[in-house]
Protein backbone atom coordinates (compact mmCIF):
# COMPACT_ATOMS: atom_id res chain seq x y z
CA UNK A 1 0.00 0.00 0.00
CA UNK A 2 0.98 3.59 -0.23
CA UNK A 3 1.10 6.01 2.83
CA UNK A 4 -0.73 8.51 0.28
CA UNK A 5 -2.89 7.60 -3.43
CA UNK A 6 -0.38 10.12 -5.23
CA UNK A 7 2.75 8.76 -4.09
CA UNK A 8 5.07 6.86 -6.12
CA UNK A 9 6.56 4.64 -2.54
CA UNK A 10 5.13 1.50 -1.70
CA UNK A 11 4.97 0.51 2.01
CA UNK A 12 6.53 -2.50 4.09
CA UNK A 13 3.80 -4.87 5.04
CA UNK A 14 2.19 -3.54 8.22
CA UNK A 15 3.49 -6.38 11.44
CA UNK A 16 0.72 -6.98 13.72
CA UNK A 17 2.80 -6.52 16.92
CA UNK A 18 2.78 -3.22 15.93
CA UNK A 19 -0.81 -2.66 15.62
CA UNK A 20 -1.51 -4.41 18.94
CA UNK A 21 1.15 -2.57 20.64
CA UNK A 22 0.42 0.81 19.51
CA UNK A 23 -3.70 -0.08 20.60
CA UNK A 24 -2.25 -0.74 23.82
CA UNK A 25 -0.68 2.35 24.37
CA UNK A 26 -3.50 4.57 23.04
CA UNK A 27 -5.62 2.16 26.18
CA UNK A 28 -3.27 3.29 28.35
CA UNK A 29 -3.53 7.13 27.10
CA UNK A 30 -7.03 6.74 27.39
CA UNK A 31 -6.94 5.56 31.13
CA UNK A 32 -4.65 8.64 32.09
CA UNK A 33 -7.07 10.82 34.61
CA UNK A 34 -7.95 13.47 32.29
CA UNK A 35 -11.42 13.33 33.05
CA UNK A 36 -12.61 16.89 34.03
CA UNK A 37 -10.34 18.25 30.73
CA UNK A 38 -12.60 19.50 28.01
CA UNK A 39 -11.67 17.65 24.45
CA UNK A 40 -9.39 15.16 25.54
CA UNK A 41 -9.38 13.02 22.05
CA UNK A 42 -10.68 8.79 22.22
CA UNK A 43 -7.33 7.95 22.05
CA UNK A 44 -8.43 4.28 21.48
CA UNK A 45 -11.32 5.40 19.08
CA UNK A 46 -8.05 7.58 16.69
CA UNK A 47 -6.10 4.49 16.49
CA UNK A 48 -9.02 2.01 16.08
CA UNK A 49 -10.18 4.09 12.80
CA UNK A 50 -6.68 4.23 11.69
CA UNK A 51 -6.20 0.86 11.72
CA UNK A 52 -9.57 -0.21 10.65
CA UNK A 53 -9.16 2.34 7.73
CA UNK A 54 -5.83 0.93 6.95
CA UNK A 55 -5.72 -2.85 7.63
CA UNK A 56 -9.54 -3.79 8.06
CA UNK A 57 -8.43 -7.53 7.37
CA UNK A 58 -6.34 -7.63 10.61
CA UNK A 59 -8.36 -5.11 12.94
CA UNK A 60 -11.93 -5.48 12.63
CA UNK A 61 -14.95 -5.65 14.36
CA UNK A 62 -13.83 -8.14 16.90
CA UNK A 63 -11.17 -6.80 18.42
CA UNK A 64 -13.39 -3.02 18.38
CA UNK A 65 -15.78 -5.24 20.58
CA UNK A 66 -13.05 -6.89 23.01
CA UNK A 67 -11.59 -3.12 23.17
CA UNK A 68 -14.48 -1.88 23.88
CA UNK A 69 -15.33 -4.22 26.87
CA UNK A 70 -11.94 -3.16 28.34
CA UNK A 71 -12.53 0.32 27.85
CA UNK A 72 -16.00 0.16 29.41
CA UNK A 73 -14.47 -1.80 32.74
CA UNK A 74 -11.43 0.81 32.28
CA UNK A 75 -14.00 3.59 32.35
CA UNK A 76 -16.89 2.40 35.13
CA UNK A 77 -18.88 2.90 32.14
CA UNK A 78 -21.87 0.31 31.35
CA UNK A 79 -21.05 -2.53 29.97
CA UNK A 80 -21.50 -2.37 26.01
CA UNK A 81 -21.46 0.96 25.72
CA UNK A 82 -17.98 1.85 24.18
CA UNK A 83 -18.15 -1.90 22.49
CA UNK A 84 -20.92 -0.88 20.41
CA UNK A 85 -19.55 2.76 19.80
CA UNK A 86 -16.14 1.07 18.80
CA UNK A 87 -17.77 -1.67 17.09
CA UNK A 88 -20.40 0.25 14.79
CA UNK A 89 -16.88 3.03 14.15
CA UNK A 90 -14.74 -0.35 13.02
CA UNK A 91 -17.79 -0.77 10.39
CA UNK A 92 -18.11 2.47 9.42
CA UNK A 93 -14.52 2.93 8.88
CA UNK A 94 -13.63 -0.23 6.93
CA UNK A 95 -16.66 -0.02 4.49
CA UNK A 96 -15.38 3.44 3.64
CA UNK A 97 -11.32 2.91 3.69
CA UNK A 98 -11.90 2.39 -0.35
CA UNK A 99 -12.78 5.88 -0.37
CA UNK A 100 -10.97 8.09 2.32
CA UNK A 101 -7.52 6.62 1.05
CA UNK A 102 -8.56 7.89 -1.88
CA UNK A 103 -8.22 11.74 -0.43
CA UNK A 104 -5.04 13.48 0.67
CA UNK A 105 -4.51 13.45 4.27
CA UNK A 106 -6.31 16.61 4.86
CA UNK A 107 -9.27 15.51 3.33
CA UNK A 108 -8.73 11.81 5.58
CA UNK A 109 -9.54 13.82 8.34
CA UNK A 110 -12.60 15.30 7.38
CA UNK A 111 -14.45 12.16 6.25
CA UNK A 112 -13.17 10.49 9.84
CA UNK A 113 -14.57 13.41 11.72
CA UNK A 114 -18.57 12.13 11.47
CA UNK A 115 -17.39 8.53 11.93
CA UNK A 116 -15.41 9.81 15.41
CA UNK A 117 -18.72 12.01 16.58
CA UNK A 118 -20.79 9.30 15.51
CA UNK A 119 -18.90 7.02 18.05
CA UNK A 120 -19.42 9.70 20.83
CA UNK A 121 -23.17 10.44 20.07
CA UNK A 122 -23.92 6.63 19.92
CA UNK A 123 -22.53 6.81 23.52
CA UNK A 124 -24.49 9.82 24.63
CA UNK A 125 -27.66 8.27 22.89
CA UNK A 126 -27.56 5.33 24.95
CA UNK A 127 -26.63 6.30 28.40
CA UNK A 128 -29.24 9.12 28.33
CA UNK A 129 -31.82 6.92 27.06
CA UNK A 130 -31.00 4.48 29.78
CA UNK A 131 -31.29 7.57 31.98
CA UNK A 132 -27.56 9.04 32.94
CA UNK A 133 -27.52 12.45 32.92
CA UNK A 134 -26.39 14.91 30.03
CA UNK A 135 -22.33 15.21 30.34
CA UNK A 136 -22.07 18.57 29.04
CA UNK A 137 -21.22 19.87 25.21
CA UNK A 138 -17.56 19.84 25.88
CA UNK A 139 -17.70 15.71 25.48
CA UNK A 140 -18.37 16.50 21.79
CA UNK A 141 -15.73 18.43 21.58
CA UNK A 142 -13.01 15.31 21.59
CA UNK A 143 -13.13 14.11 18.60
CA UNK A 144 -12.72 17.74 16.73
CA UNK A 145 -9.24 17.14 18.31
CA UNK A 146 -8.77 13.49 17.39
CA UNK A 147 -9.71 14.90 14.02
CA UNK A 148 -6.91 17.20 14.20
CA UNK A 149 -4.60 14.49 15.29
CA UNK A 150 -5.67 12.18 12.08
CA UNK A 151 -2.67 13.71 9.83
CA UNK A 152 -0.01 13.79 12.96
CA UNK A 153 -1.22 9.96 13.67
CA UNK A 154 -0.92 8.75 10.32
CA UNK A 155 2.91 9.51 9.84
CA UNK A 156 3.48 8.24 13.49
CA UNK A 157 1.36 5.01 13.07
CA UNK A 158 3.42 4.70 9.24
CA UNK A 159 6.62 4.87 10.51
CA UNK A 160 7.61 1.07 10.71
CA UNK A 161 6.21 0.46 7.70
CA UNK A 162 8.75 3.58 5.65
CA UNK A 163 11.65 1.94 6.04
CA UNK A 164 13.81 0.16 3.55
CA UNK A 165 13.43 -3.86 2.83
CA UNK A 166 17.19 -4.10 2.46
CA UNK A 167 19.67 -1.90 4.49
CA UNK A 168 22.40 -0.12 2.05
CA UNK A 169 24.75 2.22 3.61
CA UNK A 170 25.11 4.01 0.56
CA UNK A 171 21.49 5.20 0.35
CA UNK A 172 21.03 8.36 1.87
CA UNK A 173 17.59 7.53 3.86
CA UNK B 1 -3.65 0.02 -6.06
CA UNK B 2 -5.19 -2.78 -3.69
CA UNK B 3 -7.38 -4.76 -6.22
CA UNK B 4 -5.89 -7.65 -4.53
CA UNK B 5 -6.48 -6.80 -1.18
CA UNK B 6 -10.23 -5.60 -1.35
CA UNK B 7 -11.96 -7.90 -3.83
CA UNK B 8 -10.79 -11.28 -3.62
CA UNK B 9 -11.78 -14.45 -5.61
CA UNK B 10 -14.98 -15.76 -3.59
CA UNK B 11 -13.30 -19.01 -3.93
CA UNK B 12 -11.15 -17.88 -0.89
CA UNK B 13 -12.29 -18.36 2.29
CA UNK B 14 -13.24 -15.06 4.37
CA UNK B 15 -15.57 -15.63 6.82
CA UNK B 16 -18.83 -13.98 7.48
CA UNK B 17 -19.94 -10.98 5.59
CA UNK B 18 -19.33 -7.82 7.58
CA UNK B 19 -23.28 -6.58 7.55
CA UNK B 20 -23.55 -10.04 9.53
CA UNK B 21 -20.78 -9.59 12.12
CA UNK B 22 -22.07 -6.18 12.09
CA UNK B 23 -25.39 -7.47 13.54
CA UNK B 24 -23.72 -10.26 15.53
CA UNK B 25 -21.59 -7.71 17.47
CA UNK B 26 -23.79 -4.79 17.93
CA UNK B 27 -26.61 -7.36 19.58
CA UNK B 28 -23.92 -8.48 21.42
CA UNK B 29 -23.16 -5.12 23.35
CA UNK B 30 -26.72 -4.28 23.61
CA UNK B 31 -27.47 -7.50 25.23
CA UNK B 32 -24.59 -7.03 27.59
CA UNK B 33 -25.63 -3.00 27.98
CA UNK B 34 -29.37 -4.12 28.78
CA UNK B 35 -28.24 -7.46 31.22
CA UNK B 36 -25.37 -5.14 33.08
CA UNK B 37 -28.24 -2.09 33.63
CA UNK B 38 -30.97 -3.96 34.73
CA UNK B 39 -29.82 -7.07 36.37
CA UNK B 40 -26.28 -6.06 37.41
CA UNK B 41 -25.13 -9.70 37.54
CA UNK B 42 -22.34 -9.03 35.22
CA UNK B 43 -19.71 -8.25 38.29
CA UNK B 44 -18.06 -11.64 38.00
CA UNK B 45 -17.14 -10.37 34.06
CA UNK B 46 -16.47 -6.93 35.27
CA UNK B 47 -14.03 -8.21 37.79
CA UNK B 48 -11.77 -10.36 36.20
CA UNK B 49 -11.74 -7.79 33.27
CA UNK B 50 -10.59 -5.17 35.76
CA UNK B 51 -7.62 -8.00 36.51
CA UNK B 52 -6.47 -7.44 33.24
CA UNK B 53 -7.58 -3.98 33.05
CA UNK B 54 -5.84 -3.05 36.53
CA UNK B 55 -2.43 -2.74 35.87
CA UNK B 56 -2.42 -0.80 32.64
CA UNK B 57 -4.23 1.92 34.62
CA UNK B 58 -1.93 1.83 37.28
CA UNK B 59 1.38 2.47 35.01
CA UNK B 60 -1.02 5.18 33.34
CA UNK B 61 -1.63 7.08 36.76
CA UNK B 62 2.38 6.75 37.30
CA UNK B 63 3.42 10.15 35.69
CA UNK B 64 0.49 11.89 37.64
CA UNK B 65 1.53 10.60 40.54
CA UNK B 66 4.73 11.37 40.38
CA UNK B 67 3.67 15.05 39.39
CA UNK B 68 1.74 15.10 42.97
CA UNK B 69 4.97 13.71 45.07
CA UNK B 70 6.89 16.17 43.40
CA UNK B 71 4.67 19.04 44.23
CA UNK B 72 4.23 18.19 47.95
CA UNK B 73 7.97 17.28 48.11
CA UNK B 74 8.47 20.91 47.16
CA UNK B 75 5.99 22.42 48.77
CA UNK B 76 7.31 25.48 50.34
CA UNK B 77 8.22 25.34 54.47
CA UNK B 78 6.59 28.68 54.70
CA UNK B 79 3.37 26.98 53.52
CA UNK B 80 3.96 23.58 55.95
CA UNK B 81 4.43 26.08 59.02
CA UNK B 82 1.46 27.72 58.10
CA UNK B 83 -0.47 25.00 58.06
CA UNK B 84 0.99 23.23 61.01
CA UNK B 85 -0.28 26.42 63.09
CA UNK B 86 -3.73 26.60 61.60
CA UNK B 87 -4.19 23.05 62.70
CA UNK B 88 -2.89 23.25 66.27
CA UNK B 89 -5.34 26.55 66.43
CA UNK B 90 -8.45 23.86 65.51
CA UNK B 91 -7.13 21.77 67.53
CA UNK B 92 -7.06 24.48 70.68
CA UNK B 93 -10.58 25.29 69.45
CA UNK B 94 -12.28 21.82 69.43
CA UNK B 95 -10.22 21.05 72.37
CA UNK B 96 -13.56 21.85 74.96
CA UNK B 97 -15.84 19.51 73.31
CA UNK B 98 -13.56 16.43 72.83
CA UNK B 99 -12.24 16.06 75.99
CA UNK B 100 -15.73 15.62 77.95
CA UNK B 101 -16.37 13.61 74.53
CA UNK B 102 -15.21 10.53 76.47
CA UNK B 103 -16.87 11.57 79.40
CA UNK B 104 -20.35 12.92 77.76
CA UNK B 105 -20.54 9.53 75.96
CA UNK B 106 -19.48 7.11 78.82
CA UNK B 107 -22.87 9.49 80.66
CA UNK B 108 -24.77 8.92 78.06
CA UNK B 109 -23.91 4.90 77.64
CA UNK B 110 -25.44 4.69 81.43
CA UNK B 111 -28.16 6.66 81.00
CA UNK B 112 -29.61 4.30 77.97
CA UNK B 113 -28.47 1.13 80.20
CA UNK B 114 -31.04 3.25 82.71
CA UNK B 115 -33.62 3.52 79.94
CA UNK B 116 -33.24 -0.24 78.69
CA UNK B 117 -32.49 1.53 74.70
CA UNK B 118 -29.63 -0.02 72.93
CA UNK B 119 -26.59 0.99 72.81
CA UNK B 120 -25.72 3.35 69.97
CA UNK B 121 -23.72 1.96 67.37
CA UNK B 122 -19.66 3.44 66.93
CA UNK B 123 -18.49 4.40 64.02
CA UNK B 124 -15.62 1.86 62.81
CA UNK B 125 -13.61 2.34 59.07
CA UNK B 126 -10.80 2.14 57.55
CA UNK B 127 -9.13 5.11 55.61
CA UNK B 128 -9.28 5.11 51.82
CA UNK B 129 -7.11 6.96 49.72
CA UNK B 130 -9.17 8.87 46.40
CA UNK B 131 -7.03 7.14 43.55
CA UNK B 132 -8.87 9.37 40.20
CA UNK B 133 -12.21 10.19 39.61
CA UNK B 134 -14.11 7.46 37.11
CA UNK B 135 -13.55 8.49 33.50
CA UNK B 136 -17.41 8.01 32.77
CA UNK B 137 -18.80 11.95 31.87
CA UNK B 138 -22.32 10.44 32.33
CA UNK B 139 -22.21 10.03 36.41
CA UNK B 140 -20.24 10.94 39.65
CA UNK B 141 -17.93 8.73 40.96
CA UNK B 142 -14.56 8.10 42.48
CA UNK B 143 -12.27 5.30 42.29
CA UNK B 144 -10.44 4.44 45.86
CA UNK B 145 -7.27 2.30 46.56
CA UNK B 146 -8.62 -0.19 48.81
CA UNK B 147 -10.89 -3.15 47.45
CA UNK B 148 -11.87 -7.03 47.88
CA UNK B 149 -8.65 -7.49 49.64
CA UNK B 150 -9.57 -5.03 52.36
CA UNK B 151 -12.80 -6.44 53.17
CA UNK B 152 -14.27 -3.70 51.31
CA UNK B 153 -18.28 -4.75 50.61
CA UNK B 154 -20.27 -3.09 48.27
CA UNK B 155 -23.28 -0.48 50.05
CA UNK B 156 -20.64 0.85 52.49
CA UNK B 157 -21.00 4.46 52.96
CA UNK B 158 -17.62 7.02 52.38
CA UNK B 159 -17.15 10.34 53.94
CA UNK B 160 -14.96 12.57 54.88
CA UNK B 161 -13.78 15.13 57.68
CA UNK B 162 -17.27 17.60 56.74
CA UNK B 163 -19.88 14.79 56.33
CA UNK B 164 -21.49 11.94 53.34
CA UNK B 165 -19.13 11.61 50.23
CA UNK B 166 -21.09 8.98 48.98
CA UNK B 167 -21.35 4.90 48.77
CA UNK B 168 -19.32 1.99 47.55
CA UNK B 169 -20.94 0.43 44.88
CA UNK B 170 -18.44 -1.82 42.87
CA UNK B 171 -15.75 -3.49 44.21
CA UNK B 172 -12.55 -4.75 42.15
CA UNK B 173 -9.57 -6.76 43.98
CA UNK B 174 -7.78 -3.87 44.59
CA UNK B 175 -9.86 -0.88 44.16
CA UNK B 176 -13.47 0.33 44.62
CA UNK B 177 -16.32 3.04 43.11
CA UNK B 178 -18.13 5.17 45.43
CA UNK B 179 -20.56 6.95 43.56
CA UNK B 180 -21.08 10.34 45.22
CA UNK B 181 -24.49 11.63 46.48
CA UNK B 182 -24.37 13.81 43.93
CA UNK B 183 -24.61 11.09 41.05
CA UNK B 184 -27.97 11.51 39.13
CA UNK B 185 -28.89 7.97 40.78
CA UNK B 186 -28.20 8.26 44.02
CA UNK B 187 -30.32 8.74 46.99
CA UNK B 188 -29.49 9.32 50.75
CA UNK B 189 -32.33 9.43 53.32
CA UNK B 190 -31.99 12.87 55.44
CA UNK B 191 -33.60 14.56 58.20
CA UNK B 192 -33.54 18.42 59.07
CA UNK B 193 -31.87 18.93 61.78
CA UNK B 194 -34.02 22.39 63.16
CA UNK B 195 -37.60 20.25 62.67
CA UNK B 196 -36.61 16.76 62.54
CA UNK B 197 -38.24 16.46 59.30
CA UNK B 198 -37.37 13.21 57.58
CA UNK B 199 -37.01 12.97 53.95
CA UNK B 200 -34.94 11.62 50.94
CA UNK B 201 -32.18 13.63 49.17
CA UNK B 202 -31.86 12.52 45.39
CA UNK B 203 -28.51 13.79 43.48
CA UNK B 204 -29.09 16.21 40.52
CA UNK B 205 -26.10 14.78 38.58
CA UNK B 206 -25.08 19.40 38.39
CA UNK B 207 -23.28 18.85 41.96
CA UNK B 208 -26.24 19.76 43.73
CA UNK B 209 -28.89 17.73 45.74
CA UNK B 210 -32.91 17.45 45.81
CA UNK B 211 -35.09 16.61 48.42
CA UNK B 212 -38.21 15.25 46.71
CA UNK B 213 -41.92 14.53 47.54
CA UNK B 214 -41.85 17.36 50.25
CA UNK B 215 -45.27 19.03 50.29
CA UNK B 216 -45.71 22.43 49.67
CA UNK B 217 -45.61 23.90 53.34
CA UNK B 218 -42.98 21.60 54.85
CA UNK B 219 -40.70 23.32 57.41
CA UNK B 220 -37.50 23.77 55.54
CA UNK B 221 -35.55 26.99 55.15
CA UNK B 222 -32.74 28.08 53.04
CA UNK B 223 -29.53 27.14 55.49
CA UNK B 224 -31.00 24.44 57.64
CA UNK B 225 -28.63 20.94 57.75
CA UNK B 226 -29.39 17.54 56.71
CA UNK B 227 -28.11 15.16 58.22
CA UNK B 228 -28.68 10.85 57.64
CA UNK B 229 -31.42 9.82 59.22
CA UNK B 230 -30.01 5.88 59.90
CA UNK B 231 -33.51 4.98 59.03
CA UNK B 232 -32.21 2.67 55.65
CA UNK B 233 -29.79 0.48 57.94
CA UNK B 234 -27.02 1.72 55.27
CA UNK B 235 -26.00 5.10 56.80
CA UNK B 236 -25.36 6.33 60.52
CA UNK B 237 -27.55 8.77 61.73
CA UNK B 238 -26.25 12.34 62.32
CA UNK B 239 -23.82 12.64 59.62
CA UNK B 240 -24.04 16.00 57.68
CA UNK B 241 -24.92 15.56 54.14
CA UNK B 242 -26.39 18.79 52.77
CA UNK B 243 -27.27 22.13 53.83
CA UNK B 244 -30.54 23.70 51.50
CA UNK B 245 -29.50 26.61 49.54
CA UNK B 246 -32.87 27.16 47.99
CA UNK B 247 -36.62 26.53 48.72
CA UNK B 248 -39.12 27.22 45.57
CA UNK B 249 -42.86 27.03 46.69
CA UNK B 250 -44.97 26.93 44.05
CA UNK B 251 -48.48 26.71 44.41
CA UNK B 252 -49.13 24.99 40.95
CA UNK B 253 -47.49 22.03 42.09
CA UNK B 254 -47.90 19.64 45.41
CA UNK B 255 -44.53 19.55 45.82
CA UNK B 256 -41.54 22.06 46.65
CA UNK B 257 -38.55 22.11 44.81
CA UNK B 258 -35.65 22.22 47.41
CA UNK B 259 -31.91 22.15 46.40
CA UNK B 260 -28.93 21.65 48.77
CA UNK B 261 -25.14 21.64 48.35
CA UNK B 262 -22.96 18.68 49.60
CA UNK B 263 -21.24 19.61 52.85
CA UNK B 264 -18.57 17.09 52.33
CA UNK B 265 -15.91 17.81 49.73
CA UNK B 266 -17.07 16.14 47.19
CA UNK B 267 -15.40 16.99 44.63
CA UNK B 268 -12.45 17.17 46.03
CA UNK B 269 -9.35 15.12 45.87
CA UNK B 270 -7.55 12.83 49.22
CA UNK B 271 -8.58 10.75 51.48
CA UNK B 272 -11.90 9.77 52.44
CA UNK B 273 -13.03 6.81 55.60
CA UNK B 274 -15.03 3.96 54.01
CA UNK B 275 -17.00 3.41 57.46
CA UNK B 276 -18.08 -0.25 58.16
CA UNK B 277 -21.52 -1.82 57.32
CA UNK B 278 -23.95 -1.27 60.76
CA UNK B 279 -24.25 -4.51 62.80
CA UNK B 280 -27.30 -5.64 65.12
CA UNK B 281 -29.61 -4.38 62.87
CA UNK B 282 -32.98 -5.14 63.81
CA UNK B 283 -34.88 -7.72 60.78
CA UNK B 284 -35.84 -6.33 57.95
CA UNK B 285 -40.28 -7.09 57.70
CA UNK B 286 -40.21 -10.01 55.11
CA UNK B 287 -41.18 -9.89 51.58
CA UNK B 288 -44.32 -12.10 51.90
CA UNK B 289 -46.01 -8.92 53.78
CA UNK B 290 -45.76 -6.91 50.67
CA UNK B 291 -48.75 -8.29 48.91
CA UNK B 292 -51.48 -8.20 51.86
CA UNK B 293 -49.90 -4.31 52.44
CA UNK B 294 -50.66 -3.41 48.89
CA UNK B 295 -54.28 -3.67 49.63
CA UNK B 296 -54.20 -0.41 52.04
CA UNK B 297 -53.15 2.25 49.87
CA UNK B 298 -50.20 3.76 48.52
CA UNK B 299 -47.95 4.02 51.78
CA UNK B 300 -47.48 -0.11 51.35
CA UNK B 301 -46.31 0.07 47.95
CA UNK B 302 -43.87 3.28 48.49
CA UNK B 303 -42.19 2.42 51.35
CA UNK B 304 -40.51 -0.81 49.36
CA UNK B 305 -39.40 1.61 46.50
CA UNK B 306 -38.13 4.19 48.78
CA UNK B 307 -35.32 1.50 50.53
CA UNK B 308 -34.94 0.38 47.26
CA UNK B 309 -33.83 3.35 46.19
CA UNK B 310 -31.96 4.73 49.58
CA UNK B 311 -29.68 0.59 48.97
CA UNK B 312 -29.14 0.62 45.21
CA UNK B 313 -26.33 2.45 44.41
CA UNK B 314 -28.07 3.37 41.24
Amino acid sequence: MQPTFNSSRILLPVRPWFIALTLTIAMMLNTVPTAHWPGVPDWLALVLCFWSVREFRRVGMGWAFVLGILMDVADGAVLGQHSLAYVLLAFAASALSRRILWFPLAQQALQILPLLLMAQVVQAGIRLAAGADFPGWGYFIGPLFATLLWIPATFVLLLPQFQPVERDDNRPI
Amino acid sequence: MAGIDHAPPPFFKRGPAPLALLIFYVAASIALFVVDLRFKSLDLLRQSVALVIDPVQRVAQTPGSLVDIAHSYLEGIGDLREENAQLKHAKLTTAPDLERLAHLEAENERLRRLLAVRDREKARGQVAQILYTARDPFSRRIVIDKGQQAAIVAGQPAIDENGVVGQVTRVFPFSAEVTLITDKNQAIPVQVVRSGLRSVAFGLGNGQLEMKYMPANADVQPGDTLVTSGLDGIYLPGFPVAKVVNVERDSAYSFARIYCEPVAGVENFGEVMVLDRRENLPPQPADEARPAAEGDGEKGSLRPKKRAAAKGGH
